[in-house]
């Protein structure tokens, strides 16, 4: 019997779970001294409260939004919240135009514009460009000579043609100040038009009409540039890939852009109306790729990422008011639902030790580990990803009590059927957990899988559910491989369980369990003692068909059932 | 406690066994029964009731307000226009969000005069505004599409896992019989859908699959090497796995049931917690409804979606004879 490495094993094993439990209350303690993390999980909106922000779309007056603008807005609003993480922010349209974002907690200016700006990403051609030098611009005629010319002499061909630049873009051209107020409300003119916008660094320039618009982009990550040997530049960009309409076009306008010189060469990335960068053509792409840099960090160029991949909002907003909103459940209901919790956990530990005697301190300090290690953590995501908990969320914690027990229930029943073959305690437990942890490894595996498919797909309170759920089914893996089964092994070598006292919970006489030698000379008996308790009980054969009575009798005297043992019990029952 | 490990050991060997599988047609019919209540009920009461999050509603903001006490405004509300489900919440330092279901225009201006009175403040301080729902019609796709992906895959992991998609298909089966009934508790008792609901159900949908799986284990584990086990037929087999699991099946869903019950009690007796409630009533019924799907709808399916293969018909039909035959000698050994 390989019994001592066992022994070794799971003191091994037991030191691991030390390990996992050290490295996540380190990384806590870690971020709650240098960073924002907390000791407790973070509330979700209806138990906390938060932040109520209500936008106002930027619209001329008089013109209202459409309800299915605003729907789109609140589509990919909501998307924009969710893609930082899994808070379940509340958003909703409020009267005819207004959107209202509620989110836990006080959001920061980056938070804000995330949600609020539009994330209009156009590709125009640049046409003209001119580094504008600030000492020139302390008196710009506001408005441009009216008597110039607005319409273009020659129909220009393609966007790339000088014919846009009429005398009237021109003057206003020259009079354009990136630094003015009207430079901000810049960018809005038609996609069919030249536009006249700036970008960071106070380069003015005259850009085409729009050859591409945001919708084209199939997808966008943010990443860190790579040189052309493959090692980091530091510098971060966002990769986009267009469609199949977008990498048609992309490619049409970068041979064509390849083929010209000077600024026309260059190609204008305008988010929101403003140049981000506008590179020069070194080439045609046809694979549909197209990298955007700037002068972007980490966190900015995943907002942008975000904002193409979820798309642009239709029309763009602006705060209106911003206001802390208290928890719509309160703390009462949090509290009674702790309590009622608590109150259901003390029946299980009560039911526990009934049904398993000693056996049940093992379900109850499992449950106690798997407790702690969920709310260590709930603590760790709430820090890292912003995950809060909502009532529902709490409730689902409480089912999964149920699910987590169920695995220390399921290895016990199989140690139990092992014993009942008459095996003795230490191997049964190693028999037992054998298919017990089959069991518990595919019914885990089917609940994983929920979690992940819904985590990845679905948005708002789905995602959140998703989340708990695969938490709470990679604690009870861990807790049922690192704690309970190496306890159990251990245990199994304590006398007071070896020996199955009866209060163990695994004495083998209880458990009607057969020492092979003795079935061995019973099993001629089967026959007639079948035959006589059929005779004898006319309940036995109502409860049962002959045959079945048979076949289970059959099959109990080939896994050395001791007949003549039931027999005796069947009269004292 | 002995007579219930007794119990488990009589279980297990086959001593006493429950026909689970031969009266199939009685749990069918049991379950056909709950499966029209749930479906026709609901749509007899008036069909379900979603909640604000849903449909969207009025909402109206008091400011100016010295006290800021949130029951103030529920209160209100459920007395001026009943059944209008306030959620109350306070805004900045003076104000009171409430939000309701939707009400038309001579009900708003009854709750805003209510709220106005009851806050002590003017008329004019009270501003109404309807709201969209906060739980779109974005959030409802997504989700659908991602259950509909996760049911192909899980059904594509059990076909694998257990090596026969027949599992797959009647665990399927009995994951909406589960999640039908569980709805139809809410239809039938008029409770509102809230996310919350919606969370719940999703739960039964985890805790329904994940019971299936571990009775389906024992069952794979009992029906392999078929040849091996000549004494019993197919579905025998498979009635006792469900016999040998079934003091499993107990103990799970009353350690699972437990605190979700006292969540129950203690929610709505006690301290009135309207959220908790209802997603503690519906997690009770499909916990309990899980459970006994397992066992009573989905093993049965199971042996039945089987016996007519050629392989486990000509095995049943064996084993019979042999059955019958040994029933003949014992009958005549026991005259």
């Amino acid at each position: 019997m390989a019994q001592p490495t066992a022994v070794k094993k799971a003191w091994k094993t037991l030191i691991w779970l030390g390990v996992i439990f050290a490295v996540l209350i380190g990384t806590i303690a870690g971020g709650v001294i240098w960073s924002t993390a907390t000791w407790t999980p973070k509330l979700a909106l209806d138990l906390e409260g938060g932040t109520q922000i209500i936008l106002t779309p930027k619209l001329e007056s008089g013109e209202t939004p459409s309800q299915e603008q605003l729907d789109q807005a609140v589509s990919i609003i909501r998307q924009r919240v969710d893609a930082s993480g899994v808070s379940e922010a509340e958003v909703t349209t409020q009267g005819a135009q207004n959107v209202v974002v509620s989110i836990p907690g006080q959001p920061d200016e980056a938070t804000l514009s995330r949600i609020e700006s539009s994330a209009k990403l156009d590709f125009r051609p640049v046409l003209a460009a001119s580094v504008a030098t600030t000492s020139t611009t302390t008196s710009p005629s506001a408005t441009p000579d009216p008597s110039l010319s607005t319409t273009p002499t020659t129909s220009p061909t393609n966007a790339s043609d000088l014919a846009y630049i009429t005398p009237a873009l021109q003057a206003e051209f020259d009079s354009f100040d990136c630094n003015s107020t009207t430079a901000d409300d810049a960018g809005q003119a038609p996609a069919d038009q030249p536009l006249i916008t700036c970008d960071s660094n106070g380069v003015k320039y005259i850009l085409g009409p729009v050859e591409i618009e945001g919708a084209d982009i199939a997808d966008a990550s943010a990443g860190v540039a790579t040189t052309q040997n493959g090692s980091s530049t530091g510098q971060w960009v966002v990769d986009i890939s267009f469609n199949d309409a977008g990498t048609q076009k992309f490619a049409d306008v970068t041979t064509r852009l390849y083929g010209l010189t000077g600024v026309q060469n260059q190609f204008a990335i305008v988010l929101d109306g403003k140049v981000i960068t506008a590179p020069t053509t070194g080439g045609a792409f046809t694979d549909g790729k197209a990298q955007i840099s700037g002068s972007f960090t980490q966190e900015s160029a995943q907002t942008l990422a975000d904002q193409l991949k979820f798309g642009a909002l239709p029309i763009g907003f602006t705060t209106q008011s911003q206001e802390d909103i208290s928890a719509t459940l309160g703390s009462t209901q949090l509290l009674s639902g702790l309590l009622a919790g608590a109150i259901g956990l003390l029946l299980v530990v009560i039911y526990s030790l009934i049904q398993y005697r000693l056996l049940g301190t093992v379900t109850i300090a499992s449950l106690v580990v798997a407790a702690a290690l969920t709310y260590l953590l709930v603590t760790l995501m709430s820090w890292r990803i912003d995950f809060r908990l909502s009532l529902a969320g709490v409730a689902g914690l409480i089912v999964a009590i149920g699910i987590t027990a169920d695995s220390f229930i399921v290895y016990f029943e199989r140690i139990r059927d092992e014993l009942r073959d008459g095996r003795a305690l230490n191997s049964s437990v190693q028999a037992g957990w054998k298919r017990a942890i089959r069991t518990i490894t595919a019914s885990d595996a089917v609940n994983f899988l929920a979690a992940a498919v819904l985590y990845v797909l679905a948005i708002g309170n789905v995602r959140g559910f998703a989340f708990t759920l695969g938490l709470t089914t990679i604690v009870d893996i861990i807790v049922v491989m690192l704690f309970t089964h190496p306890l159990m092994t251990l245990l199994a070598e304590l006398p007071f369980f070896r020996d199955g006292h009866k209060l163990s919970g695994l004495d083998p006489r209880a458990l009607g369990a057969v020492y092979r030698g003795r079935a061995q000379f019973r099993t001629p008996a089967v026959g007639t003692t079948v035959s006589k308790k059929n005779a004898a009980s006319k309940e036995a054969v109502k409860r049962q068909t002959i045959a079945e009575r048979k076949a289970a009798e059959l099959a109990g005297a080939k896994t050395g059932s001791d007949s003549n043992r039931s027999t005796d019990e069947g009269k004292n029952s | 406690m002995a007579s219930f490990s007794q119990f488990g050991n009589d279980l297990y060997s086959g001593k006493r066994s429950f026909d689970i599988i031969g009266r199939r047609k009685l749990w069918y019919a049991i379950s056909a029964v709950l499966v029209l209540i749930a479906l026709v009920g609901p749509w007899l009461r008036g069909g379900y009731e979603f909640g604000i999050e849903f449909r969207g509603g009025s909402e109206f903001t008091v400011s100016q307000v010295a006290n800021l006490d949130q029951n103030i405004a529920t209160d209100t509300v459920n007395e001026a226009m009943p059944g209008a489900n306030p959620r109350v919440s306070t805004l900045g330092q003076d104000a009171v969000r409430v939000q309701t279901d939707e009400l038309d225009r001579t009900q708003t201006t009854t709750v805003q005069e209510a709220l106005a009175t009851a806050y002590d403040v003017p008329v004019t301080n009270v501003a109404t505004s309807f709201i969209g729902a906060t739980w779109g019609a974005d959030i409802t796709t997504q989700a659908i599409r991602g259950l509909i992906i996760f049911l192909v895959l899980v059904a594509i992991f059990m076909a694998i896992y257990f090596r026969t998609w027949k599992m797959a298909a009647a665990a399927l089966i009995a994951l909406l019989h589960d999640l039908v009934i569980t709805a139809g508790v809410y239809g039938l008792t008029g409770l509102e859908i809230t996310p919350a609901a919606v969370i719940g159900l999703l739960t039964i949908l985890g805790y329904s699959l994940y019971d299936t799986v571990v009775v389906f284990d024992k069952i794979r584990e009992n029906t392999a090497n078929l040849d091996e086990r000549g004494t019993q037929t197919f579905a025998q087999m498979v009635n006792l796995a469900v016999n040998q699991t079934l003091v499993r099946s107990i103990n799970t869903s009353v350690v699972a049931a437990l605190p979700v019950a006292s969540i129950l009690i203690i929610g709505s007796f006690v301290l009135g917690a309207s959220t908790l409630r209802d997603i503690s009533l519906a997690l009770l019924i499909g916990i309990i409804i899980g459970t006994y799907s397992t066992i009573f709808v989905a093993a049965p399916l199971y042996a039945q979606f089987r016996q007519n293969e050629p392989k486990i018909r000509k095995h049943d039909g064996r084993v019979e004879a042999d059955q019958a035959k040994a029933e003949k000698a014992s009958v005549s050994a026991a005259s």
